[in-house]
């Protein structure tokens, strides 16, 4: 029995389906994230955990009981908010210590844990303050230890970090994978953001119209998608049309020996960006954009198969300029080879 | 575009010479009417009120505070504003009590019963003052449909005096009154983040806790400042206390009304208005200072 299981989990609103029967096991201690665009059903999948929104069909069990039975206010979880929803009334000691009130804490273990809380988040300079006084990176960790000092069973994070600048972040995402590992609780982050997806989960759960499209380890779901649909999401794809022979794979003219096959006919041929390179031989192209990243060139290069995105890391040889004729290609390890007929 | 390129630097300036007169020439028109339609006639009521008044000599054209002296020192009058005062007060809590949660269902209300809601309480608004407070004369009245459920019900032997009495000018100012207090309460709603009473649940909150530590705690810059329209509109009403209250139940308006129409001594009506908006102000300006200093580090 998992931590956390969710079984053919349904939500249908007048007649959208918002989530379409949807499973999912969490085990303890583990980081997973749902992702994928808007509208796909990660939050309201997240509310329905929380008990915000009523389920359809499907259950929810945590360490074994239904949550259906359960209270929103007994569940015993930590929500952080995308807005934060501080208390705006409140000082931060008290936007920490409302949920140890509503459990009837004394007043000396109540004051001793926001502060353990406070610290844990680096805020304890700051208890005193109101929230509208505090930058948006000071009221995400306001909320993270309100959330926190419950002691809950669960951590849920929805898009904690969309409010926050790219630099604040990146700060941010460290942190929290800080806390949860010294923690050790189990976390589920709603988000869009698949950098962020990638960088803080143990699994990654991609979905999209309501259903799951892959649920995998962040490097396993960026190297080998399940769907194009994956494949999109988790970063740029050139996907070309292609045929496949045996071990033999032919794009264009010019072929590659895929390891172990795939099956014969016409395919489509994802590969990533970065592992597309400039070459003597290969595919014929001009560059159509260049653009300087810092630490990368982005290149659009109008091939023989269609448009091609390219990176290059800066500092690797010549880069090539603008509608200079160019030649293009991958190793066999670096592509990933999808029947046509089963692409969606 | 091309003409600030073609001659760099004039324009700005041009602008910038405009740009300080602008406001207060924009200004003027609003400024005018204000000045003769409001400033020039309270200025002339304050010298009025400083005159002093024979039944056989008429308005004389001298300065004393005698006026004043009699408004303070007759009982009568006294008993007047204290009345008033009451009445705006009670009225205040009333509209307070009912329209702080008319407001909060409203919000809950989903898309298409809010506005028709919202309009149904914005009804008393849009009926003439005159037809809505016979309307409650009906209702109220002795014989009228209150007392004689009550009587039916057997909850009362005989009728309750609603009429000529403050409780039916309490209960009629509160109606009309409501819609400012729901509005502005409103306004204090629509500010609340959705997902705060959603975060307050998470942490073990009932819903009688959340509304109570949560809501209202934020709503209360709205109920005050929603508090001080009805405050100010109930103590200085007319046409309400007139009807209901009758000629016996007298307030501040009524009062300066009749001094001026049935006794025909305007320098002691315009006394009363004076003291009347004197106290209001008094009272008004007192109140917003204590909610912006209570609410201010707070919410911004």
């Amino acid at each position: 029995m998992s931590f956390l299981t969710i079984e053919r989990l349904t939500k249908v609103y007048d007649s959208i389906t918002a989530v379409d029967g949807i499973s999912l096991d969490i085990e303890r201690g583990e980081f997973v994230s749902l992702l994928g665009p808007s509208g796909c059903g990660k939050t309201t999948t997240l509310q329905m955990i929380a008990g915000f929104v009523d389920v359809t069909s499907g259950r929810i069990l945590l360490e074994g009981q239904d949550l259906a039975r359960v209270h929103p206010a007994r569940r015993g979880l930590g929500i952080v908010f995308q807005s934060y929803a501080l208390f705006p009334h409140m000082t931060v000691a008290e936007n920490v210590g409302f949920g140890l009130e509503m459990r009837k804490v004394n007043r000396a273990d109540r004051d001793r844990r926001v502060a353990a809380a406070l610290q844990l988040v680096g805020l304890s300079a700051m208890a005193d303050r109101y929230p509208k006084r505090m930058s948006g990176g000071q009221q995400q960790r306001v909320a993270l230890a309100r959330a926190l000092v419950i002691e809950p069973h669960l951590l849920l994070l929805d898009e904690p970090l969309s409010n926050l600048d790219a630099k604040l972040r990146e700060e941010m995402q460290g942190e929290l994978r800080d806390i949860q590992e010294r923690t050790g609780l189990t976390t589920i982050l709603v988000t869009h953001d698949q950098a962020e997806a990638m960088a803080l989960s143990d699994r990654i759960v991609v979905m999209s119209k309501g259903r799951i499209e892959q649920i995998d380890a962040p490097e396993a779901a960026y190297q080998v998608p399940a769907t194009r649909f994956v494949a999109d999401f988790l970063g740029r794809t050139n996907t070309v049309e292609g045929d496949c022979a045996g071990a033999a794979v032919s794009v264009a003219g010019e072929t590659w020996t895929v390891p172990g096959g795939a099956p014969a006919g016409p395919v489509h041929v994802a590969v990533r960006p970065e592992r597309v390179t400039f070459a003597e031989t290969g595919l014929a192209g001009t560059v159509r954009k260049r653009v300087f990243q810092g630490s990368q060139w982005y290149f659009e290069v109008e091939s023989v198969v269609g448009p091609l995105a390219v990176l290059a890391p800066n500092g690797r040889g010549r880069v090539p300029a603008v509608d200079e004729a160019v030649r293009l290609t991958w190793s066999a390890d670096d592509m990933r080879v999808l029947p046509r007929e089963a692409v969606r | 575009m091309s003409a600030v390129a073609a001659t760099p630097g004039r324009p700005a300036t041009t602008l910038r010479v405009r740009g300080t007169y602008a406001p207060y020439l924009l200004s003027l028109p609003a400024l005018a009417v204000m000045g003769v339609l409001l400033l020039v006639p309270l200025a002339m009521t304050l010298v009025l009120s400083l005159h002093s008044f024979g039944m056989y000599t008429g308005i004389s054209s001298d300065y004393a505070l005698a006026n004043y002296v009699d408004v303070f020192t007759d009982p009568y009058f006294g008993e007047i504003f204290l009345r008033t005062l009451r009445i705006s007060l009670c009225t205040t809590l009333l509209a307070a009590v009912l329209g702080a949660p008319e407001a909060y269902i409203l919000h809950r209300m989903s898309s298409p019963w809010r506005s028709i809601f919202l309009l149904v309480m914005l009804g008393p608004l849009l009926i003439s003052v005159i037809a809505r407070t016979l309307g409650w004369a009906m209702l109220l009245g002795a014989t009228g449909v209150v007392n004689q459920t009550l009587i039916a019900l057997g909850l009362i032997q005989t009728p309750v005096e609603f009429m000529y009495a403050e409780t039916g000018v309490v209960v009629a100012l509160a109606h009309v009154l409501m819609p400012f207090m729901v509005i502005s309460v409103w306004a204090a709603l629509q500010k609340l983040d959705p997902q705060v009473e959603n975060a307050a649940v998470s942490l073990g909150a009932g819903q009688a806790t959340v509304l109570r530590r949560v809501v209202l705690p934020q709503i209360m810059p709205g109920i005050l400042s929603g508090s001080i329209i009805v405050f100010a509109l109930a103590a200085s009403s007319f046409a309400t206390p007139s009807i209901i209250g009758g000629r016996r139940l007298k307030v501040a308006a009524t009062l300066a009304y009749d001094e001026f129409l049935s006794t025909l001594n305007w320098p002691l009506g315009a006394t009363i208005a004076v003291l009347l908006l004197a106290a209001n102000i008094v009272i008004i300006v007192g109140c917003n200072r204590l909610v912006e200093r209570r609410y201010q580090q707070v919410f911004q």
